[in-house]
């Protein structure tokens, strides 16, 4: 990560990038657009300086979170909502991930197929994304790529997920609206009250409504999910979610309106005290990113700094953990050497996490004493 | 790109250090029904650890064009069998110019007789790739020599 560490000088010619970038994306050029979303899925220095920029413009759009198995037509619904909102002129962008292989990092974006017919349209932007080894059905760029689509004044931001199964409940956090798309006979009213996605679901959606059995499916998901919900609300518990359950047919569009009407329906009603609560989750959820990040950085530095002096040999183990943690000078060589204590069981993780901060934050405190597991 | 920063990146790669894999749109333009082959490629790649994004079948050169752009690729694979390379091919390349997407690394592939190939690398395509290429071998064209970035 040697770019990251820039020198003053290259700080002010990235933020001077940025500004030019920025600018030419909010007047709507498209190639900056693209640009500062391809800075902001690498995380380079650059698009730190962007987001900075744009957060406080962006705020305005609509974030809709599109997901649900793999199958059960979410690019086809996708394709179907950028249809519906054209027809009312609304500008649109989309985020749409697909999973990155965890053997070679490679990945095969196909979300694009089912939405090809939009290119010559100045209104619509959709952008493929390969999840990068990040779990719960979205990238960890994909929040901050919405937020660029945001300030770049598209008035929905439609992010379709990795085919998720039970419990990729990230885009809750990260939509303002959730729609959980199901396919008929997925399974019955059991699956309809186990935890997970169906939970986070402000709207639920049975797609191919044109099959055998789409009608009773979104039936019994309304009768189990309505019944959860005030069962719940009656115990006082915290606030569940009231979905509601429609059903569409993607490929003929039939139903979709309606799912469009539901979607700006949701986004009135969470201005209230709800909606905030949501926001506030998600503001969250994000410096927490961006927190974890940073202590990330700041480790691999540490190590980076302890390769430089030590030619990445380390010193010899046996030293004692917490001595080490406190003396600041030897951070590099601290690290390593916690690292190998833990690897060779002769210190928990536990302990050497809590040394580490200790060292991070300059061994203020938060530091519990390092315990040996061993002698 | 100079020959030396090629290198670089493609040290980077092999040592597992460039953060972002090379972004590759394997594109299907025209009427031609065969995408066998772009599909192959497309997994082939992805196996390779690139990103692909497959556009489907019956691409005009603009929406080729278009989704380059959106997508922000590094690379963009034409495959064609219809014999109508000679006029979609300079059209996208053209097309890339004029959205300024020049750094874009064009290859082509399909059934592209021979005496086609100067005119098409005339007209901006780095590479034409016929039958019986290996898939490596188009991924270790692509790391050699698609664009560098920040």
């Amino acid at each position: 990560m040697a770019e990251t560490r820039a020198p003053a000088s290259g700080e002010a010619a990235v933020s001077g990038r940025a500004r030019t970038l920025c600018d030419a994306a909010l007047a709507g050029d498209r190639r900056s657009l693209a640009r500062l979303l391809t800075a902001v899925e690498n995380r380079t220095p650059l698009a730190e300086a962007a987001l900075r920029r744009l957060y406080p413009i962006a705020g305005r759009a609509q974030i809709v979170g599109v997901t649900g198995p793999p199958g059960a037509g979410k690019s086809t619904l996708v394709a179907a909502l950028i249809a519906e909102l054209r027809r009312a002129g609304r500008p649109v962008a989309v985020v749409a991930v697909d999973p990155s292989s965890p053997i070679t990092g490679g990945a095969v974006l196909g979300d694009r197929v089912r939405m090809q017919a939009y290119s010559a349209d100045d209104g619509v932007f959709i952008r493929s994304m390969a999840a990068r080894g990040h779990s719960g059905g979205l990238a960890s760029a994909t929040a901050a790529a919405a937020a660029v689509f945001d300030a770049a004044g598209f008035d929905v931001v439609l992010i379709e997920t990795v085919g998720t199964g039970q419990s990729e409940v990230e885009v809750a956090a990260t939509a303002d609206t959730t729609v959980v798309v199901e396919a008929p006979e997925m399974g019955d009213e059991i699956q309809a009250i186990k935890a997970g996605l169906l939970e986070v679901a402000d709207i639920v959606v049975v797609n191919k409504g044109d099959r055998p059995g789409a009608h009773r499916t979104a039936g019994q998901l309304q009768a189990m999910l309505s019944h959860a919900t005030s069962a719940e609300a009656s115990q006082g518990l915290s606030a569940p979610k009231d979905p509601e359950v429609l059903v569409t047919t993607a490929a003929t569009g039939e139903g979709v309106a309606g799912l469009l009407a539901a979607i700006d329906r949701h986004r009135s009603s969470a201005r209230d005290s709800l909606g905030s609560q949501a926001r506030l989750k998600r503001a969250e959820a994000q410096v927490w990113a961006v927190l974890v990040d940073r202590l990330h950085e700041r480790v691999r530095s540490i190590e980076a700094a302890q390769d430089e002096s030590v030619g990445g040999k380390g010193t010899a183990p046996g030293g004692r953990a917490d001595d080490v943690a406190r003396d600041g000078s030897a951070g590099g060589a601290a690290a390593g050497e916690l690292l190998r204590a833990v690897a060779s069981h002769e210190l928990d993780p536990f302990a050497a996490a809590d040394a580490l901060l200790a060292l991070l934050t300059g061994g203020a405190d938060g530091a519990g004493e390092p315990v040996r597991t061993s002698d | 790109m100079s020959a030396a920063a090629r290198a670089v990146v493609r040290r980077r790669y092999d040592a597992g250090m460039t953060a972002r894999p090379i972004k590759v749109l394997i594109a299907k333009p025209g009427l031609d029904g065969h995408d066998r082959g772009a599909k192959v490629l497309a997994r082939g790649l992805r196996d390779e650890g690139f990103e692909v994004v497959y556009t489907g079948l019956r691409q005009t050169p603009e929406m080729v064009a278009t989704a380059a752009l959106q997508e922000d690729v590094d690379v963009v694979g034409l495959s064609i069998l219809s014999g109508a390379h000679m006029t979609l091919v300079p059209r996208i390349c053209a097309l890339l110019r004029e959205k300024g997407m020049d750094d874009v690394l064009v290859a082509a592939g399909g059934i592209i007789p021979d005496v086609d190939v100067p005119a098409l690398k005339e007209s901006g395509v780095a590479a034409v790739f016929g039958p019986g290429t290996t898939i490596h071998e188009v991924a270790e064209f692509l790391r050699a020599n698609a664009r560098p970035r920040d």
